[in-house]
Parts: structure tokens; sequence; C-alpha cells
């Protein structure tokens, strides 16, 4: 499996990323700069956290109109592994690939801390190494976090089974009090409806060893790499 | 030259005679402002350099000291620390969103400059009476300026110290401490070389914004300050530069290189070349400008920021080029280096400034002022009533735990990206900051990192105490850089080395000069003892509002090296530990946080501490967590034994016994020399009889249960004093104190 990163000028999680790439997929990933189109074959995109383009104006509203999502568009229509991280979801519902958007967290402040979240599915290519309502400790850190999405359409991603995280107590509990930036439903993540495209708050490649607090976001990148013969 | 224009650049006539005399004529409006700005006390430190060339610089691991852009130390296995701390006071106090967060661009530029990775940001905040809603606006706007650019830039804020007192209700203090990384073979100073090099200007334009700031840094704030001497900050623009700037480096392209922060480019260009014993000319007609009728004098004294200036070989002009265009950077060469030493610039064909160099930055008058025996307002200072032993231990619990500077720090510290990097080890709350460093010796690049267990970590604290500090300025400052020291020791890092922000009234007034002068002294004697040199620093001086001038307040910024991360110790409770205090306990309240919340008062005591007895109990304690005896360690400082107690049980989640030999100034008495360990009943013995090989103060005070329950007892000849808690209602006022006060 090639694994890409795609780096914008204000990527800054970009590094992390490939850490965890390197140390749980032990995989060298490849950079997709910005201005450059890659030449190998990826398979697997990550798309880090960061501000973009600096986000002055909304997180990812400069990013959707960046040459290389031309090339993430592409990937997707042919069915490779996209994975959007904080930044790189926001992007990915700026650009349409994934529904919803992501607005100012209800406290209109930035939040970095570690909260909980529960898997919702298991059953896809990202998380079909946790069991079914695994309760996970993952920080996130944004400002732009709080998951909107009209009645409508959040009913139409819980029939899918779109929905892949939310946000709950250590015991597992939904509720308003779990939720930590006004997310709808306490969406934390959701995936497309193909299923290869998966789009998430919180930060996965920061719990991969118990010396920073958490190893709970490991089996992402296992479950990836152990579900890369799935065609989509 | 008319007075009134003199005035306005805070010139004195005997300076101006000074000017005259060095460059044998009279100046023009251009280099006036290049006078102004240089000979500011922001860049020229004629208050206090006489001062400061006390301190103690060198030490085995001290790479670069003072007079680089930061601090530089050597950790081993070619692995280089970069750290600085410096203030924006007076923006802040203005402006607060902007003013602190171009605080943090531009110590960020200060590290990246020398080729090292920024891989931490702390913040050293003092705020007035948080009551007032000018200060709830303050601390909003700093935390967000401060949070909003660390955040883009993606460095991990991972500690600092907030504090609340009347005497900043006007002016505010905002610190910022950079520290980063670099691989040794990488270092770039500012000691610029070769004749017929080129100055590259890369980075922002060049506008108004901030022209004077320096000299409006080294006056005191007035309603008609200049508002334009605030900068306004470009985060995302930051990254580009740093990402561009460190590229650079790591392919050797740059000769020398300087931020253009406190008077911009005249302070950048001169400097520089001053270093390599060297002149320089520019040519303002290159300069990107914001604004196309900017003149000469702006474009010399412009502060706008995120701007670079780097010295390079002319050959290199298309390679350097290339990477900034990668960036999206603007690039232009506005400048060489030339054998005579003269700072010549030029515009629009005409010579703009001709000054002999060292004119400008070697022959800054230096003042030395008059110490007194003593200030004038010692003989003011009135003894605490004693009556303070009828206040319950509830009472003085309660208040204490919701006050905003004991209370939790989770509202700032959550607005602040803190783990990004993947490397925070002990993250804010947790305890003093750790951040594990990827040695260079086991990767090329900072894209190949791996971490392998038993790697480095270094530790970093900030410590202020402006209470001490105005009690006995001496003392004061050896209980700040003592209680730095044990800071880093509580998570098991020896001190290696400090920066310092020197935080001033008006030094032209004799009681802050005499501030100055043994804060100086004190910090010079525990940095001594406790083997932690000076690195660098800065000055700010002219803090001053309704109440007088500030408090003195020096801030320490101290970096501690751990060899094994790891091995962290955190400071809170486990269950089934013995918990002890080792070293000095105290019958006094003067300058507590205690006397201040009861009385409204400071005393007129500054506590005791005694450097070689405080030395004896930081080489135990670090021992004792090396050899793996002990669950928990943290250093008393605020609050005193009951309040660290009381965190050790609300960070571990835990109920327990505290019970301690003394009365209510025991528990709540802010002593020095002193710290809290946890340890399993098997290792209580050995740690005590190395407390006594050690000479170190040795007390069992509790024990750590099962359940929530805490109970705090005090035991006296007479009688027990005894009270009984529910930790999740203390933990809930320690969490919720510090909003609820500035909400």
């Amino acid at each position: 499996m090639k694994v890409g990163i795609v780096v914008f000028p204000g990527s800054n999680c970009d590094k992390d990323c490939i850490y965890a790439v390197k140390t749980v997929m032990k995989k060298d990933p490849v950079i997709i700069w910005h201005k450059d189109i890659p030449s190998d074959n990826v398979d697997f995109i990550i798309i880090p956290g960061g501000f973009s383009y600096g986000d002055y104006l909304r997180a990812g509203a400069i990013a959707k109109f960046s040459r290389i999502m031309d090339y993430i568009k592409e990937a997707n229509e042919r069915g490779k592994l996209i994975l959007g991280i904080c930044n790189g979801f926001q992007i990915l519902t700026e650009s349409g690939i994934l529904p919803g958007a992501l607005i100012k967290n209800n406290s209109t402040k930035f939040i970095c801390k570690d909260v909980y979240i529960r898997v919702e599915n298991n059953k896809t290519v990202f998380t079909s190494f946790y069991k079914d309502k695994d309760v996970i400790k993952i920080p996130i850190a944004h400002k732009e976090g709080n998951y909107y999405i009209d009645d409508n359409e959040l009913a139409e991603l819980i029939k899918n089974n779109q929905i892949v995280f939310r946000y709950s107590d250590e015991s597992g509990n939904v509720n308003d009090k779990t939720n930590p930036n006004g997310s709808k439903y306490n969406i934390a993540g959701i995936i497309n409806k193909k299923g290869n495209v998966l789009g998430m708050m919180p930060h996965p490649e920061r719990s991969i060893e118990s010396l920073l607090g958490s190893k709970d976001g490991q089996l992402i990148f296992i479950s990836i790499l152990n579900n890369e013969k799935i065609n989509f | 030259m008319n007075n009134d224009i003199l005035k306005q650049h805070k010139i004195s006539e005997y300076e101006y005679k000074l000017i005259c005399d060095y460059i044998g004529r009279e100046p023009n409006i251009n280099e006036i402002g290049v006078f102004s700005a240089m000979w500011s006390e922001h860049c020229g430190y004629k208050n206090t350099k006489l001062l400061l060339k006390n301190l103690p610089t060198k030490g085995k691991r001290v790479v670069f000291g003072p007079g680089e852009n930061a601090g530089v130390i050597d950790i081993g296995d070619g692995d280089f620390i970069v750290f600085k701390i410096e203030s924006h006071n007076h923006p802040s106090s203005v402006e607060p969103y902007q003013g602190a967060a171009t605080g943090v661009g531009g110590i960020l530029r200060d590290v990246f400059t020398m080729g090292a990775r920024p891989i931490a940001i702390l913040d050293s905040l003092k705020f007035g009476d948080p009551s007032l809603s000018r200060t709830k606006h303050l601390v909003d706007g700093v935390v967000r300026g401060i949070g909003d650019y660390g955040n883009c830039v993606g460095i991990p804020n991972v500690g600092g110290d907030t504090f609340f007192e009347d005497i900043y209700n006007q002016n505010i203090l905002v610190n910022a401490m950079c520290v980063g990384y670099a691989r040794k073979k990488k270092i770039v100073t500012s000691k610029a070389t070769g004749i017929g090099n080129v100055l590259v200007y890369y980075g922002a334009t060049t506008g108004r914004d901030g022209v004077h700031g320096a000299s409006f840094a080294s006056a005191k704030l007035d309603d008609e300050g200049p508002r334009s001497a605030i900068q306004v900050g470009n985060p995302f623009l930051e990254k580009l530069l740093l990402e561009a700037t460190l590229e650079l480096i790591e392919k050797d392209l740059i000769i020398a290189a300087q931020d253009m922060g406190a008077a911009g480019l005249t302070s950048a260009s001169t400097e520089m070349a001053t270093k390599g014993n060297l002149g320089v000319v520019l040519n303002l007609d290159s300069i990107p400008k914001r604004v196309s009728d900017i003149t000469p004098y702006e474009m010399l004294l412009s502060e706008s920021q995120e701007r670079m200036l780097a010295l390079i070989n002319p050959s290199n002009w298309e390679k350097v080029k290339k990477i900034l265009e990668k960036w999206d950077l603007n690039g232009v060469i506005v400048g060489e280096l030339i054998e005579e030493k003269v700072f010549k610039v030029t515009y629009n064909k005409e010579v703009v400034v001709n000054l002999p160099l060292d004119s400008i930055v070697e022959k800054v008058p230096l003042y030395k002022r008059e110490v007194l025996p003593k200030p004038s307002y010692f003989s003011k200072l009135e003894p605490l009533p004693d009556n303070f032993y009828s206040i319950s231990i509830k009472d003085a619990l309660i208040k204490m735990l919701s006050s905003p500077n004991i209370a939790s720090k989770k509202w700032i510290y959550q607005q602040y990206d803190h783990m990004i990097g993947d490397s925070t080890v002990v993250k804010p709350g947790e305890g003093v900051g750790v951040i594990r460093v990827f040695s260079g010796s086991k990767f090329k690049n900072f894209i190949n990192k791996i971490f392998c267990k038993g790697e480095k970590g270094i530790a970093l604290t900030t410590t202020a105490n402006p209470r001490y500090c105005y009690l006995d300025p001496e003392k004061g400052a050896m209980i700040a850089v003592a209680e730095a020291a044990r800071d880093v020791i509580s998570v098991g890092a020896e001190p290696v080395a400090i920066t310092n922000c020197l935080n001033f009234g008006n030094p032209e007034d004799l009681d802050v000069y005499y501030q100055l002068y043994y804060t100086i002294e004190g910090m010079k004697k525990a940095c001594t003892v406790l083997n932690t040199p000076v690195t660098g620093g800065n000055a700010s001086l002219y803090n001053e509002g309704e109440l007088g001038s500030i408090y003195p307040t020096p801030v320490i910024g101290m970096v501690g090296l751990i060899k094994d991360v790891s091995k962290v110790v955190k400071p809170d409770f486990k269950k089934d530990t013995i918990i002890i205090l080792l070293g000095k306990k105290t019958e006094r309240i003067d300058g507590s946080e205690f006397a201040k919340l009861f009385f409204n008062k400071l005393g007129n005591k500054c506590p005791d501490i005694d450097l070689d007895y405080e030395k004896k109990v930081q080489e135990l304690v670090l021992e004792i967590i090396n050899k793996g005896f002990v669950t928990s360690v943290d250093s008393v400082n605020l609050g005193g034994v009951g309040i660290s107690f009381i965190k050790g049980c609300i960070r571990g989640n835990v109920g327990g016994k505290l019970r301690l030999k003394g009365n209510i100034a025991t528990l709540f008495g802010e002593t020095q020399s002193c710290f809290i360990v946890g340890a399993k009943a098997n290792k209580v013995e050995k740690i005590k009889r190395l407390a006594i090989k050690n000479g170190v103060d040795f007390e069992i005070i509790g024990n750590i249960s099962e359940d929530k329950k805490i109970e705090i007892c005090l035991v006296n000849e007479n009688n027990e004093n005894r009270e009984f808690f529910n930790l999740d209602e203390l933990k809930n006022i320690y969490e919720n104190g510090f909003e609820n006060a500035i909400k």
C-alpha cells in the first residue's frame, strides 16, 4: 500500500501524520505538495490538520480551489482511500466530497483537549479493527469543528450508516454534556456513501502512544493497512 | 534640531550632544529616527546593560549566551535547544489580541532565525483585578491572540504562568517564550561575514505599522500613545517564513540572519554588520512597500511583522529565490556588506542615512544610577494582623481554590493547541510541561523522526513572584530562579539554563532602580548556586499604571533536561501511597495568596530562602526520582503545602489524609525549598535515609486512600484541628474558579 500525505503551505499536522504512518503502518509515505501532482500511484491519501492557506475566511474555503483538489477528487472517483483529519475534514466538506459543514464551535473558542468518541460503525475500512461501540480516547484541537447538517440529510446519514464516530464520555454515553463543540448529533466523524472517504475532527495521529496519553487511534491506521484489498 | 522633534523621539539634550559629537554634524530626520530606535531601552539596553553584565552566562552546556537572537544550549548527541523569552507588554495593554499575537510571532522568529524548529511556546501573563471589565477584556484578547497565532503556526503551547494583581490594572504583562530544536551543524547566528555578500529581505511588505515601536515600548503608556506603534500579525505568513527559512538553512544557503523585530530593518541590518565588524549599505528602492507614499524614515523604523533579513552569497541568489517562490514569499536583495564600518542608506538616488556604525550600536549611552540603601516604600509596608489563626481551614481552602491565581488554568490552555507535534509528554494541567526531543543522531531530518525508548526530553517552565520581589527584590528574584529549578526537577529534569524577562517600572525612579539592581543581584546569586546560567532575555521598563510602578516582575524561563523521558514523574497522587514533605515549612504568611485574599495586604517580609539548603533539597529530589523511589512529585509554591496537597488529590482523582504539624500558616504560607512527594510504603525508609544523609528535613504528612474523602488535620502541642472535604466538591471549585472569576 502506497500512502500519500497532502501538504498545503499551512498544514501543520503533516509531520505528525508522517510519524504515525511510519511508526504504526511501517510505511514510508509520499509527500504530496499542493503544487505538484504526484507521479506515484497512491492508494491511501491523508489530508492532515492545520490551516491550509491561513483559513482566515473559513476553514478550507481557499483549499477547495487548490490544484491538488482535482487530484483528490479523481482519486475519490477511482475509489482510493482518503482520510481527512481536522482541517482535512473541513476541506472535504468544503469541496463537497463529504456532506455537511464544519462551523465555529458553540463556545466560539478554540478547544484542545482529550475527548472520548464512540465507534458507531466498525464495518468500514477505517474502523474494522474496533469492536462495535468501542470508546476511544483521542485529542481534539479546533475552532471550527461544530458539525452541521440539516435534518433530512442527517436522516440519510443515519440510514446509510455513515456516522462513524460520535462524541461520548468514557463509558460511551452520548449526550449534550459529552458534546465538546455543539456538533449535530454529537458527530465526530463521517464516511461517504461509497465508504472510501472518512472525515473526522479528532486527531488519530496524536493518539498512537501511551507515552502521550493514548494509543487508541492506532487501530484506524491498522484497519486501513489490513483492508488494502477492498475495492470501491 | 528642534526640541519638539527630539522630545518626540525621546532623545535627551545630553544624548543629542553625544550624537552630534559622534558623527561630527547634526543628524537629519532619518538619522534621528535611527538613533531614537537603536538607543531605546528595547534595543540598546541603556538602563540595564551595566547591571546585566554581572549575570553568570557561561556553563558547560551553553553554546550561545546573551547577544544572539536566542540562547543556545547543547543537550548532547549533536542536539541543540534554542530558547528565549520576550515581552509584548505595552502593545498588549492597548490592543490585547494583536499585541499578544505579535509577541508570539516575534519570539518564534528569534528562534527559527537561528535554524531551530520551534517545538514549544510558553506564556507568562500578569493581569489586574479580575473583577474589572477591562481585565476581562484583556484576558480574553490576550489568550485568543496567543492561541490563534501559535495554533496556526502549529507550535504546542505547553505552559507558563498567569497571575492577577491590582498593580497591573492598566499595564498588563505579556511575556512569551519559545523553545526550538536545532542540529549542531545547522545553527545560524546573526554575525555577518564576507564583504560583498548581500542582504535578502523576504516575507511581508513594509508598512507604517510599528513605526516607533521600540521607543513606544521604552516609555510610559499614556492616552496619547501612538496607536501606529501596534503591529498586526499574520500567522499563516509566519508559517511560510518559518518553513522557508528552515529549508534555506537546511540547504546551507544562509550565512547569517536576523528577523526584523524591534526597530525593523535598521536594527536587523546594523546589528548583523556590527557583529561581523563590517559596514552595510541598504537601498530602500527595492523594499516591497505596503503603501506607495511610505517615506525612508518610515521604512527604516517600520515594525511590520513577519519579515526576515538573511545574508547570502550573491552566487546563491537564484537558489534562494526558488525556495522563496516555493513558499509563495516575496524576496529581494536590499543591501550589501561593505568594509567601511558605516550604515549607509540610499533612496531615490539620494543618501538618506550615513552614520558611523559604532555610533548606533556600540556607543549607546549607558546609565548607571544611584542605588538607594533602601527604597522609600519599604518603611510604609505594614505587618500583617496576627488574628489569622482563627480563620477556618475550610473557609481558607475554598477561597484559595477558587482564586484565579490558584484555580486550574484550563480555560486558558484549552484554547492553545498543546499536543501538536506528537511530543507533549506532560501536558498543561498535568504538571510542568515536558516535550520529548527527537534526537538528531537518530534521524536525518524531521520528516524521518522516529522516537526510540530512552530518548531525551526537556522540561519547560516560567515563574515570577512579583509580590515577593516587591517585598524584597533580591530574595524575590532568588525565589523565582529557585522555583523554576524546582519546577523542572519535579518532573525529573536537571535544571540547565534560564532566559529572563525583566518587567519593571521607570528606571529613572530610584525606587525602581533599586528593585532592578537587587533583582539582578538575586538572580545572579541563585543562578550561580543552582548552576543555571543566563542565556539571554529582554528588559521591559516603564511599566506603570494608576497605582504606580508595577511590582518588580523578573520572569524566569527555564529549560531542564531529562535523560529518559519515558521515566517522567507527575504531581498527581496515586492510590496507596505515603505523602512526604521534603524541605522547609514556614510559620509566616507574608507575600502569600492567603494574606492577599484575607487581608488584601502583602505584609512586610518576603519568604525566606537559603540557596545552599535549596540546592540540597533539589539534589535529593532529583536523586530519589532517578532511583525510582517516588510515585508523584510536586514543588510547593503559590498556596503552600495545603494547596499542593489538594491539587495532588484532584489531579490523581483520589482522596487522602493530610496530617501536618503546625498551624494554618504552615498549611497555606508559601514556604520555599519544599517538595511534596508520594511513595509506596516500602520506599519511605530509603527516602528518609537519603534525606538525613543530605541534611534535608523529612516529614510524613499523609497518605492516599481508595475513596474520595479528604481529611486535613493540623496538629500542634495542645490540640488537633481537623476538617473533612469531598474531593468532587473541591475539584469543582478548582476547575471552575478561573472561568467564574473572569467571566
